[in-house]
Parts: structure tokens; C-alpha cells; sequence
């Protein structure tokens, strides 16, 4: 689309990310060694459970990270450049620009005492220069993309009178204000009820036709990432355990816990089909992210484990066309050429 | 196929609980709590917040009854409504043919012990200064269920072993336990009363998807050996339609629909269930659903809208749902009665959107 | 057994090592922590209390120990030596009355001492109580948390002297005034820690199980507020030496013949500009006591704080 970018060259390439914090028990690897990459336009979901390194991550692709604790190392290959090189100012002027954020919780991540207008108009002010005017009226446009009703009004009104669909609405517009090329989704729609979460999602697929940022989706709700997702990262435990495209996770998951996750969730209607079945249980816990884990991350709680597991830590494989896994026994289907 | 289901519902597993009538469990008659809210200079009242106003169901012996609705439907109130953490503003809560909600605190204490509570919040649910064994000691001493100690250990190794953590973790803290290690505490501590009901208030949300799991398996186990009634009130679609008998789904303080599981997932007869069920993402990518998207927000409890309280953002709205409330027809004997509140029903079925099969999940 | 799963008509016998493709090793980018158990540990964990803590107790053990550390009678007039500087004799010189006042710091050590934790000990009882009461009766609560706000609007400082005023000056009843001019604080927080708590679940759950009000009370919702009652508490022992001080150096304290910090620096006052040391010492001592209170009590916030001990 773009011609600045090289043919092939993906619009945000992560290499071998380690986020680590120093704890006063010892030190959380809460990302340990992920890579994966975004083409321009692609939504990629990261799916996992609270603890797995899905959230840091997105706030290491930010720098976010509060550094020390926290300190992180590999390469975050953005258009090319590696965010972790450039300077604050630098970076900053790729926050909210190029690369922006929506996150969980939209009544703490707004700022209250700040009306919405002038919320969306300061990052228009900073990384556009418009004068106070033109970034109103720009405002009150994002206001009106992402479905608002009366933006002329609501642009002048405060968070709190705000609903939290609203809030999240203001979130979102906030976020495209700068056209930004990557728009990272932390848990957009968590905190929101199911119909205000079936609104935001709709607002969501529509925008990305419309103005074409690539989307990374941080989500534990693996119904969000069917529905919008386009390829899915799996994430354990700080690391990557599976990557393929999102029919292809949910048809044929090659990691055990893959496959646990999607036993365990009951589908909507299966008391029509009759496929009712106990749900099934990932026994334990997850692993302490801070004693270093030789084998498998998913050896304690996987039902295949053997001695090799335990042992050895396997590699991420491709098992098939684009679809990746780190597991020793995952099958293997014949690659074409 | 599931319209045959639908229309013999003897065949729902449900009913089977409905074949015995006699006196329900549990029986709620137009339930109505109302919160004044106290603002101005000398803090009088300044209006009421329609928390639950006017609410009916009943749970039989045995039976999971889930309540579903959006935050701020009124769901939980109603969970703490039956356990009378608070006097209601009006109504009746009937417990195995005896009035609770007018007993006074010192005959209440042996009502207490038959109904049960497991919250959501794995953190907040457990005293932290409390270990394990006093958490759990606590409601067998309150009713006076152990003979002697040695009773009272007996009692605390059998819970921990009905929920499945080790015996000798009782003399450990609350905070050296997982989430959900904590969660089954909570359903020890409520099972060491004995109780006929347990109260679910959002029991598994606040879970990871593989340990939600664990304890959905856990509560369905207990519910079928001991035999317990589940009042389970959720915002999660999948999981009360996995673990339900029958569901009552509430929007804005109502009841809008009460309907045996699979006549309510099969065919939905509320458009606000029907807008719900569809809004529900579901794991299975490129699934074609015609999905319903409401308008607009949910309105305030304070001053809820005219007629039917969904009006505002029903796409099937008439002239008449603005200015006449829809009923609730009192549910038929034997729980197998499938109601919803809307005028639709009353309309010629060619016109009634919702006639047959309007599920979204078909 | 597990050679069903793998890639068919490759293998048939069990997976080892030299078949799979292991992951490469990561190297650790930050230097390994040592966990460190017990006292020591603590210490290191929670540098402030360690500090604050240290400070606190060589103070106490002034206080305790003054007869041993070489001072001599404290009120021991010799009108012959007034007023001398600083030296080996006399380590903090001597005052108008000759006095020794580096044994009077030393024993008005037990004055501040004895006034900060009594008042603290005894503002924390009484506020507790009142704040339980006022939390938990409702009718109660409008009428003592108006009593409370009335006492409130009066400076704390100016509500003990004039308390003072009505009394004879004694250790007894300087703390007697201070105590009531804190317990107002203490008494709403302990109401807004226990109308907090009343929301939590597992009292709504111990409700539930029967557990009646006065059980409730002592063992969930009490045991809960001493954490925030203790850091309160240190505060209070801090201001509570400050406000000592005050009342003594305006001659509304500690009778002039017990030596008090705040004593000893009103009777050096007069000379201030020509022999400093008479105020400076005393002044010292207090400030680094309050500074090792206040330390000690923004280190237990830290440690009692559930939203720091959650982090990471």
C-alpha cells in the first residue's frame, strides 16, 4: 500500500523480546525470547491467560516499561527501525502517531479533568501542529468515524458523563486521530457488557476497512480473536507456543495447551447440537515465571508430557504452511515444497 | 432439529427436576429493592435507584437457575436480596415454605445456613488474616454443625477433599493460594453449612479460561452428588448454557424472559435475549451469524423509560411498548413454562419477528 | 505410547533428544536476584523501615541507657559554670543555670519519648473505638463524626494549649491534651477503613454463614484495620513530640524542672543569638526522632499496602 516500506518487509518484525523485571524474590522473565511480526493492515491477536506476558509485551513494543524494574532486550523492528534504539524524544514521537494504543479500562486511561475534545485535539496539536480550531474540528470528525452521536456536543463534555461504550468509543478515536499505521488493543472490550462489546468489535472490523492500520489484539477471550482476528499468536508463560492463521488455530490446534484452551471453553448453543461434553480442565498452575524453566513451559500441566519435554525445550516448528508450534510431539503435515 | 427440542421440552434434562412438583426451593414474589440516593445540603433523598423492581422466580430442589443480564440489571442484587444482606423494599423471598425476608435477625440464623453465597472476586471473597481452617471453621461453629473438635477436623479434611486441595493446606493463608485454589475455598466455606442453596454471584468470571473451567466442573460435580439448588447469576452466555437448567434473563431491574435452557438458546422470545445471544462472540472463526447490534447504551435505573424498559433500543419497537409495560405471565406449575415480556406475542405470528425459530445461534 | 502421535512412517520408537529441535537457550538480562529470607532480607527489602526503624530504636536506647553515657545529674545547678561552650568537658556546653545539656538532651529524650508513644498508644485505642462505633452504628455516626469535624476545625495545636490551660502543667496532662486533639484524625479513618471493609465480600459472605455483628467486628473487620491504624499511629507518635515540644517551649508543657526538649530550648531562647548551641542541640534530636517516626511510618505503608505488594 504504502511505498515507503520494502516489498516484503513486515510493518512491525519483534525478534527474540525478553521483558524482564527485577522482583525483590528474584527476577520475572515475563516475556522470554517472543518473536513475531505484523504486516501493514494485518490484525494479529495474542491470546493467553492473565500472567502469560500478553499485556507487557504490548507495553514493551511502547516502551511503556518502567525502566528499572523492568528492562527489555531483543529487537522491536518498527518500518524497519528498532524502536528500543531510538531516543525519548524520538520515541515519543512515535507514540500516538505511528504506532497508538487503546486499552482496558477506558475511564482511567482518559484524562478527567479534560474534556474530550481537548483529549483527542492534543495529540493532534503534538504530532500534527494543527491550531487549536482546526484540531476541534478534527476531533469532532473522529468523534463522528467512531459513531458518537451529537459530536458537536459530546466534544465539549468530560468523561464521567460519558458511558463506558462511549468512553471506549473516545478511546478509539483518540487512538486513529494521528492515522496511525499500528494500533495496539490491549483487552479493548473487557471491561465492556456483551451487546456494548458486539458495538465496539462491529466499530472495530468497520474502521479497519476504512483506514487500514494494522491491529495487534491482546485478548484472554478466545470468541473476540474468532471473530476479528486474522492470525493468532498463543502465548505461555512469556513465550510464543503457537502462531497460525485464526481458521486454521481453531480448526486444528497442534499445541496441547492450544488445545486445552479451546476444550475448556463451552460454545455458545451447545445445547441445540447436542455436543455437550464436560469441559476440559488444564490441571495446575502456571509455572513461576521467576525460577528458569529448562524443558516445555507447558510440561507441568500438559497430558503428552514425557521426560524429553521436560529436558528439552522445544523449538517453534512450522507443522504446516504458516502455522507454527513448540511442542516435540506435535504432528507434523507435509509442507509443500 | 432443535425445533423438535423445543417444543417437547420433557426431553430438556431440566424438566426432570420439574417432574415432581410439590413446593419449589426457593420462591421470589415481585421482588423490588430500591436504593434512595442522598444528595443536597441535608443529605435527604433526592430520588431512588431502581436496583430490582418487581421480580419473580422460583428454584427447585436441585435445580440451577441462572440469572443473566448486563451490569447494572439488578442480577446481583437480587443474589443479596435472597441472602438478606439488606432489607428489601417490598416483595416476598420464600424459602421452603417460610418467609425470610420478614424474620426477624435471631430466628433468621437457621434459615441462613440453607442458603449459601460464593462470590466473584477470588481476593476479596477470603479474610486475609484468616487461615484457611478458621474461614472454613467459621460456619460450622456459627450453625453448631460439629459435635466436638475432632468432628470439626473431620469436617474441614472432608471439604478440602470435596474441592479438591489438600488436606493439610488449612493451616495456610489466603494469599499463598491461586485464584482459583481460592475459589474452591470459597465453595468449601459455603458447602460447610450444608446448605440446599448456593448463591453464584459471577462465580467463575473473574477466572482464567482453563481454570474457569476447573471450577465449572467442580460446582457441576457437587450440584449432581449433593445435591444442591444453584441460584447462578452471570453475564456469561456460554457458561450458563453449559451449566443451567433453566435461565431468567433480566434487563434494567426485570425479568424479561424465563425459559427452560435449551427452549430459551433454541428460541429466544424476548428481543433482548435474542440481541444478547447474538452478541456473544463465539470461538469458532468465520461462523455466519446474523447478528443483532443495539443502539445506544443502557438506560439509568433512576429513571427507567416508559412501557417496556427496552424500548429504547429494541429494534422491533411499536407505538404500544412505549406507554404499556409488558407482563410477564405468571409461570406455568413445573418449570418447564417458557415466557418473555413483549407485546410481539401478542401480535398475528406473520407479524411477530420473534415467532418460531429466531434463534442467532441457528 | 507417544509414537502414535508423531509424524507417521518416521519413527517407531520414543523421541530423544537428537530428534527434536530445541529451543535456543536465553541469556538472562538482568543480574539474578538473591532472595534473601528472615530479618536480613526484610531489611533489604524495605530499606525505609530498616533505616527509620534503626534510627528509632539508638534513640530508645539514649533514652533507656542516658545514666550510662556519661552524663551527670541533669538539673544540677552551678551558677559558676553558665553558659560554657561546647568541649570535652562539657560536650554540649552548659546552659544560663549551668546545667549540663548534653545530659539534659539526653534524659529529655524520655520526655518526648514517653509523650509520643502514649499519645499514639492511647489516641489509637480511643479513635478505634470511636471509629468501630461510628462505622458500624449509623444513628451514632452523624452525631460523633459531627462531634469530630467540631473538634477538627480547631487547630490541634491551639485545642492543647488551651487544654493545658485549664490544667496543671504535667507529663500526664500534655498528653492528655495532644490525645485529644488527634483522636479525631484517627477516629475517621478508622471509620472510613471499616466502611470500606463492611463492602468486602467475605463480610458479606461471613453474614451469610451467620456470624453475628460483635463477631464480625473482632475478627473481620478489626484485624483488618490495625495495618492502616499502625501507620497512622507513627504519625501521630511524631507530631505528638513535635507538639511537646511547642507546648513545653511556650511554658505550657513539661513543668520547667523535668528537662524536655522543648523546655530546654526555651530556657536556651533568650541567648539564641549569642550561645546557639543550647537550642541547637535539643532541636537536632528532635528532628532526626520525628524524622526516624515519619520514616519508619511511610516504610509500614509501603510493607501494609496491598496495591504496592501486588506489584509485578
Amino acid at each position: 500500500m504504502s511505498s515507503s516500506t520494502g516489498a516484503e518487509a513486515p510493518l512491525l518484525d519483534v525478534r527474540n523480546l525478553q521483558t524482564h523485571f527485577r522482583t525483590p524474590d528474584g527476577v520475572n522473565r515475563a516475556v522470554d525470547g517472543l518473536s513475531f511480526h505484523v504486516n501493514a493492515g494485518e490484525t494479529v491477536a495474542i491470546v493467553g491467560e492473565s500472567g502469560c506476558g500478553k499485556s507487557v509485551t504490548s507495553m514493551s513494543i511502547l516502551r511503556l516499561i518502567p525502566e528499572p524494574p523492568g528492562k527489555i532486550a531483543g529487537e522491536i523492528l518498527f518500518q524497519g527501525k528498532d524502536l528500543l534504539k531510538l531516543s525519548d524524544k524520538e520515541m515519543r514521537a512515535i507514540r500516538g502517531n505511528d504506532v497508538s494504543m487503546i486499552f482496558q479500562e477506558p475511564m482511567t486511561s482518559l484524562n478527567p479533568v479534560l474534556t474530550v475534545g481537548r483529549q483527542i485535539g492534543e495529540t493532534l496539536r503534538l504530532h500534527q501542529g494543527l491550531s487549536g480550531a482546526q484540531a476541534e474540528a478534527k476531533s469532532i470528525e473522529m468523534l463522528k468515524l467512531v459513531g458518537i452521536p451529537a459530536p458537536e456536543r459530546r466534544v465539549r463534555e468530560y468523561p464521567h458523563q460519558l458511558s463506558g461504550g462511549m468512553r471506549q468509543r473516545v478511546m478509539i478515536a483518540m487512538a486513529l486521530a494521528c492515522n496511525p499505521k499500528l494500533l495496539i488493543a490491549d483487552e479493548p472490550t473487557t471491561a465492556l457488557d456483551v451487546t456494548i462489546q458486539a458495538q465496539i468489535l462491529d466499530l472495530m472490523r468497520d474502521l479497519k476497512h476504512r483506514v487500514g492500520a494494522a491491529i495487534v489484539l491482546i485478548t484472554h477471550d478466545l470468541g473476540v480473536v474468532a471473530e476479528v482476528a486474522e492470525r493468532v499468536i498463543v502465548m505461555y508463560a512469556g513465550r510464543k507456543v503457537e502462531e497460525a492463521p485464526v481458521r486454521e488455530l481453531f480448526s486444528d490446534p497442534k499445541h496441547p495447551y492450544t488445545q486445552g484452551l479451546l476444550g475448556a471453553v463451552p460454545k455458545l448453543g451447545s445445547s441445540l447440537t447436542g455436543e455437550e461434553t464436560r469441559l476440559a480442565e488444564i490441571p495446575g498452575l502456571v509455572p513461576s515465571l521467576k525460577t528458569r524453566i529448562d524443558g516445555c513451559v507447558f510440561a507441568g500441566r500438559c497430558p503428552k508430557v514425557t521426560d524429553l519435554c521436560r529436558a528439552v525445550a522445544p523449538a517453534l516448528e512450522p507443522k504446516a504452511p504458516r502455522h507454527t508450534a513448540a511442542c516435540h510431539y506435535a504432528e507434523k503435515e507435509l509442507m509443500a515444497a | 432439529m432443535s425445533a423438535t427440542l423445543s417444543t417437547t421440552p420433557t426431553t430438556d434434562s431440566a424438566t426432570s427436576h420439574g417432574s415432581a412438583p410439590g413446593k419449589p426451593l426457593l420462591q421470589v414474589d415481585d421482588l423490588k429493592k430500591h436504593f434512595p440516593l442522598r444528595g443536597g445540603l441535608l443529605g435527604g433523598v433526592t430520588g431512588q435507584v431502581y436496583a430490582v423492581d418487581g421480580v419473580s422466580f422460583e428454584i427447585a430442589k436441585g435445580e440451577t437457575l441462572s440469572l443473566v443480564g448486563e451490569s447494572g440489571c439488578g442480577k446481583s442484587t437480587v443474589g443479596k436480596a435472597v441472602l438478606r444482606l439488606f432489607d428489601i423494599t417490598s416483595g416476598q423471598v420464600v424459602l421452603d415454605g417460610r418467609r425470610i425476608d420478614t424474620l426477624p435477625q435471631s430466628s433468621l440464623r437457621p434459615m441462613r445456613r440453607r442458603v449459601q453465597v460464593v462470590f466473584q472476586d477470588p481476593f476479596s471473597s477470603l479474610n486475609p488474616r484468616m487461615r484457611v481452617k478458621d474461614i472454613l471453621a467459621e460456619p460450622i461453629r456459627n450453625f453448631g454443625l460439629a459435635k466436638n473438635s475432632a468432628d470439626l477436623d473431620r469436617r474441614l479434611a472432608e471439604l478440602m477433599d470435596t474441592v479438591r486441595l489438600p488436606r493439610d493446606a488449612v493451616t495456610r493463608w489466603p494469599h499463598e493460594f491461586s485464584g482459583g485454589q481460592r475459589q474452591r475455598i470459597g465453595i468449601a466455606r459455603a458447602l460447610a453449612a450444608e446448605p440446599d442453596l448456593i448463591i453464584c454471584d459471577e462465580a467463575v468470571s473473574a477466572l482464567d479460561v482453563s481454570v474457569k473451567a476447573q471450577i465449572v466442573n467442580l460446582l457441576q460435580d457437587l450440584q449432581r452428588e449433593l445435591g444442591l439448588a444453584l441460584l447462578f447469576i452471570s453475564h456469561d452466555l456460554a457458561i450458563v448454557e453449559h451449566m443451567t437448567h433453566r435461565v431468567a434473563v433480566m434487563y434494567l431491574g426485570k425479568i424479561v424472559e424465563v425459559a427452560p435452557r435449551r427452549s430459551l438458546f433454541a428460541a429466544p422470545k424476548h428481543p433482548y435475549t435474542q440481541a444478547l445471544l447474538s452478541a456473544v462472540p463465539v470461538p469458532q472463526p468465520g461462523a455466519a451469524r446474523q447478528r443483532i447490534i443495539l443502539k445506544g447504551d443502557v438506560p439509568s435505573p433512576i429513571s427507567p423509560p416508559s412501557g417496556c424498559r427496552f424500548h429504547t433500543r429494541c429494534p422491533y419497537v411499536f407505538d404500544r411498548c412505549r406507554v404499556e409495560e409488558p407482563l410477564l405471565k405468571p409461570p406455568e406449575p413445573g418449570f418447564h413454562a417458557h415466557t418473555a415480556a413483549c407485546h410481539l406475542h401478542d401480535l398475528p405470528a406473520d407479524q411477530n419477528p420473534l415467532a418460531g425459530e429466531a434463534s442467532p445461534l441457528h | 505410547m507417544s509414537t502414535s502421535t508423531i509424524q507417521p512412517g518416521t519413527l517407531h520408537r520414543p523421541l530423544t533428544a537428537g530428534d527434536v529441535a530445541a529451543a535456543a537457550p536465553l541469556p538472562d538480562i538482568l543480574p539474578p536476584v538473591r532472595a534473601r529470607r528472615g530479618l536480613i532480607g526484610f531489611l533489604r527489602r524495605n530499606p525505609t523501615i530498616a533505616i527509620g526503624g534503626g534510627l528509632m530504636l539508638l534513640i530508645i536506647a539514649v533514652a533507656i541507657l542516658a545514666p550510662l553515657l556519661w552524663t551527670v545529674d541533669p538539673t544540677a545547678l552551678a551558677p559558676a559554670r553558665r553558659t560554657r561552650e561546647p568541649s570535652a568537658m562539657y560536650w554540649f556546653g552548659t546552659d544560663m543555670l549551668g546545667r549540663d545539656v548534653y545530659s539534659r538532651v539526653l534524659y529529655g529524650a524520655r520526655v518526648s519519648l514517653i509523650v509520643g508513644f502514649a499519645v499514639a498508644f492511647f489516641s489509637s485505642v480511643i479513635g478505634l473505638t470511636i471509629g468501630l462505633v461510628s462505622g458500624f452504628v449509623r444513628w451514632a455516626d452523624a452525631i460523633v463524626m459531627r462531634v469530630m469535624d467540631g473538634i477538627m476545625s480547631i487547630p490541634s495545636i491551639l485545642l492543647a494549649i488551651a487544654l493545658m490551660a485549664l490544667t496543671r502543667g504535667s507529663v500526664g496532662n500534655v498528653i492528655l491534651a495532644i490525645t485529644i486533639a488527634e483522636v479525631p484524625r484517627v477516629s475517621r479513618l478508622v471509620r472510613g477503613v471499616v466502611l470500606s471493609l463492611r463492602e468486602q465480600p467475605y463480610v458479606d459472605a461471613a453474614v451469610a454463614s451467620g456470624t453475628t455483628t460483635p463477631r464480625i467486628i473482632l475478627r473481620h473487620i478489626l484485624p483488618n484495620t490495625l495495618a492502616p491504624l499502625t501507620v497512622q499511629a507513627t504519625y501521630i507518635c511524631a507530631s505528638a513530640m513535635i507538639a511537646e515540644s511547642i507546648l513545653s517551649f511556650i511554658g505550657a508543657g513539661t513543668p520547667p524542672i523535668i528537662p524536655s526538649w522543648g523546655n530546654i530550648m526555651a530556657e536556651g531562647r533568650a541567648l539564641w543569638q549569642v550561645k546557639p548551641y543550647i537550642v541547637f542541640f535539643p532541636a537536632v534530636f528532635l528532628s532526626l526522632t520525628v524524622l526516624a517516626v515519619n520514616l519508619l511510618g511511610d516504610g509500614l505503608r509501603d510493607w501494609l499496602d496491598p496495591r504496592m505488594a501486588k506489584k509485578v
